[in-house]
């Protein structure tokens, strides 16, 4: 792993967080979660159900506010309240498990709509942009459609367009494909992994090991609340260091 | 045209059977027909500043904001809590009284109409942008999108379109109970009619004929609302 060097926005840390605490009332749902997300890595977050890999994913854009720590984002301390959470949020993308596209906007108004609304970008200007990415993950002809005519897979391919509309420099991932029927999933993935190629930092909460183990970097194992791995997928698959994830591996694999 | 239209009516046996006469107020029916237009009107504007008031009052009530929740409850139990003919009164005689303004009684009305409907329009819109699934705000937050476009665009022309049947039925409430005015000396449908059977010492006929307005009216709000329905459906 890079040395963190950077708080500064220039180095080679994108995101990096800092004993980060999460409770819901009693509930502790994370424990001191520490690590680093270094430019154009690929971060898969795996771990039982309710292991709080998923809060851990939301914390990063603040959908969850941390109880404590820190959490920074391109050298800007996100947890800091001064910080325009906003502006830090419209270069980080986000991806969710029910897509949640707008269902009364055109596939073309879903994926235009921030970059003109956020950014105030030309119309002309942005539906350029949202064609090609509409190009990107293979739904132009869908353009003029509305969401719920959209299969589930083409759904999830349309939220990935719509968050890259605003050129994040992260991309987060919440199950991407929980909510797919099983022949929609390769095409979702197939997606991220050309993202992945292209250099993007992605930190994706998956279910899917065989795509974590081809397309990941690292991998973080998280169980109840707590950080227990964070290793190259070679070493995590093959020679997992903790007994939980040893169980874990035997379960789903 | 008017008379022999009102001399067909009154050949009717029915109408021969209880002793109607329209003839003796056909000169007064365009007077009462002229109501139409201030009952659309009145109802119209309280109908369009009710909604708008709702919406604000419905942002306070799910406002994280202390203050603004404890508003919008108090004001909403205050409206829901006295008849509409108390407020509308009040507001009448009140406003003279504490500002020195000669409030007409159309103009009371509009207001007290407004504020009331506001009350229960905000109900059923907080309720409206409570349903919109949870994933809709994080989608919008997490694009960037500040809290008024966010409503603006995406939360609340979904949550319109889940109560637009409640605001229909809000509206043609509205509508009849716009004969409240009356009371106030605003010239709408049911006060041309009184004074119609004031001057012409028939009450029966005159208010017959507003019975019928009014229910044109609100058959015809019912049938555009269920098409306007029918239409947003498609679109989704």
């Amino acid at each position: 792993m890079t040395p963190s060097n950077s708080e500064d926005g220039n180095g080679s840390v994108a995101v990096k967080i800092d004993r980060l605490y999460k409770s819901f009332g009693a509930l502790k749902v994370l424990k001191e979660i520490s690590a680093e997300i270094d430019r154009g890595e690929v971060i898969a977050m795996i771990g039982p159900s309710g292991s709080g890999k998923s809060t851990f994913l939301r914390c990063i854009n603040l959908l969850e506010i941390p109880t404590s720590g820190r959490i920074v984002i391109n050298g800007a301390d996100i947890t800091n309240a001064k910080t325009d959470v906003m502006k830090i949020r419209q270069n980080v993308g986000m991806v969710f498990q029910h897509f949640n596209l707008f269902p009364h906007m055109t596939v073309l108004q879903n994926i235009m709509y921030a970059p003109m609304k956020v950014k105030g970008a030309a119309k002309g200007q942005a539906k350029s942009k949202a064609l090609e990415l509409l190009g990107k993950v293979g739904l132009v002809e869908k353009a003029d459609t509305y969401p719920s005519k959209l299969s589930g897979g083409q759904k999830q391919r349309v939220a990935i367009a719509r968050a890259l509309a605003m050129e994040p420099d992260i991309m987060l991932f919440d199950e991407p494909t929980s909510a797919l029927d099983p022949e929609m999933v390769k095409e979702v993935l197939d997606v991220m992994k050309d993202l992945a190629n292209s250099g993007m930092t992605m930190a994706i909460v998956t279910h899917e090991m065989g795509f974590a183990r081809e397309v990941a970097n690292r991998i973080l194992f998280l169980d109840q609340g707590r950080l227990v791995e964070d290793a190259t997928p070679e070493v995590f698959f093959s020679t997992p260091k903790s007994e939980r994830a040893c169980q874990f591996l035997e379960k789903v694999l | 045209m008017t008379l022999s239209w009102v001399t067909l009516l009154s050949s009717q046996p029915i109408v021969a059977a209880f002793n109607l006469d329209f003839v003796r107020i056909s000169e007064s029916i365009p007077f009462i027909l002229g109501g139409i237009l201030v009952t659309l009107k009145f109802t119209a504007l309280s109908a369009v500043l009710g909604f708008i008031w709702g919406t604000i009052l419905s942002l306070f009530k799910i406002s994280n904001f202390k203050p603004l929740n404890w508003f919008g409850t108090v004001y909403t139990s205050i409206f829901r809590g006295t008849p509409l003919l108390v407020t509308l009164s009040l507001i009448y005689f009140a406003t003279p009284q504490l500002t020195g303004f000669d409030i007409s009684g159309f103009q009371a009305g509009v207001i007290t109409f407004a504020l009331n409907s506001g009350a229960y329009i905000s109900e059923v819109i907080r309720a409206g942008i409570q349903a919109i699934d949870k994933g809709q705000t994080e989608a919008a937050v997490s694009l960037g999108v500040r809290y008024r476009p966010m409503m603006l665009d995406i939360i609340l022309p979904q949550a319109v379109k889940n109560i637009l049947p409640a605001l229909v039925n809000e509206s043609i409430a509205l509508l009849k109970d716009s004969a409240l005015v009356s009371t106030i000396g605003a010239q709408d449908l049911l006060r041309r009619a009184q004074i119609v059977g004031a001057e012409k010492f028939v009450y029966f006929e005159p208010l017959l004929i507003v019975a019928v307005v009014y229910y044109a009216m609100v058959m015809t709000l019912t049938v555009t609302a269920s098409f306007m329905e029918r239409q947003l459906q498609r679109s989704s």
